[in-house]
């Protein structure tokens, strides 16, 4: 039964193919910049939490709990905009996004935890926004424009709170996890839809 | 050793009728195949102009990763079939070529996936 076997499979790669070439050729984006924005502004209130905690530990428990957050809003929203685009959720680019992202957040964590306990809690925020910048850029090379170059300005602003005083550390996490995301979640909203 | 070449021989003229079954239902299933859009490169520029309502010559370039001979010899196939159609504008000193999918190559693509399909379901039933 090969020959069947190999008609069938030709059959089906030509379908694969022409799916992926549509997958890529489109200007669409998993990512929903209403999810986005929705973020920036949690991210914004966790800054003002954040501020006033009494110790860095605190600090750091307050933007975890943000991050979980920002996790089911993210993944809450994209699901919303997969259901409504009709569109698996872990399609091509989605899983390819999403396989990219994870290493740099995964690197975040344990840095965290290095850094804590080496003492230097002041890279801390730079480390985040840097890392956090990196993943967007790869996961984003699978999407719209606007997706790595929000990485790329989250990277920029890290490289930026890495040489810059401690003070300054809430403002470039409000500019960054708040403003950047209100920011390309806007755009994405205006150019791409969701 | 003759009971194993009768036994090969058997087994290679049922091999035979098999095939022979095979490609007779192919072709029963791929009478009016579009071999104009059945080439790889030009079922890619199809494709992508589907999901697309325009392309450039250097978005379709990067996208089906090819040369510039490559990509307009096929597009100019397309073209002269009436799937595809070209238009070429400056934008400010640089030329630009534009493609669009027309109606017919939708309905050629269109045609090509129902049968595609319809020849999966076919070796399914076999």
């Amino acid at each position: 039964m090969e020959p069947v076997r190999f008609v069938s499979d030709r059959a089906m790669d030509n379908l694969r193919y022409i799916r992926e070439t549509m997958e890529r050729a489109t200007p669409f984006t998993g990512i929903s910049g209403r999810g986005e924005m929705t973020i920036g502004a949690t991210a914004l209130i966790a800054t003002v939490i954040a501020a006033r905690q009494p110790s860095f530990k605190m600090w750091v428990y307050t933007w975890l709990a943000e991050g979980l957050f920002s996790t089911l809003i993210a993944g809450w929203s994209m699901d919303r905009k997969a259901r409504a685009t009709h569109t698996p959720l872990f399609s091509g680019s989605g899983r390819k996004a999403l396989f990219s992202l994870a290493p740099s957040i995964i690197a975040g964590g344990l840095l965290t935890l290095v850094l804590t306990r080496a003492g230097q809690t002041t890279t801390i925020p730079g480390m985040w926004l840097l890392l956090y910048g990196t993943g967007v850029i790869t996961g984003g090379m699978f999407s719209v424009r606007a997706v790595p170059a929000m990485g790329l300005c989250f990277m920029a602003l890290g490289a930026l709170a890495l040489f810059s005083p401690a003070a300054w550390t809430n403002w470039f996490m409000a500019v960054g996890f708040g403003g950047l995301h209100l920011l390309f979640g806007a755009i994405i909203v205006r150019k791409y839809g969701g | 050793m003759a009971k194993q070449s009768t036994a090969k021989q058997e087994r290679k003229q049922d091999q035979s009728v098999e095939t022979r079954a095979v490609s007779t239902k192919q072709k029963s299933a791929a009478p009016n195949l579009d071999r104009l859009i059945h080439e790889r490169l030009r079922l890619g520029i199809i494709s992508a102009l589907a999901a697309n309502e325009s392309l450039t010559f250097s978005d379709l370039k990067s996208l089906m990763n090819t040369t510039d001979g490559n990509l307009s010899v096929h597009a100019r196939k397309l073209e002269e079939a009436g799937y595809i159609s070209c238009s070429k504008y400056f934008e400010g000193r640089l030329p630009k070529t534009e493609y669009k999918l027309t109606a017919a190559g939708r309905s050629a693509l269109e045609n090509y996936l129902s049968h595609m399909e319809s020849l999966i379901k076919q070796m399914r039933n076999m």
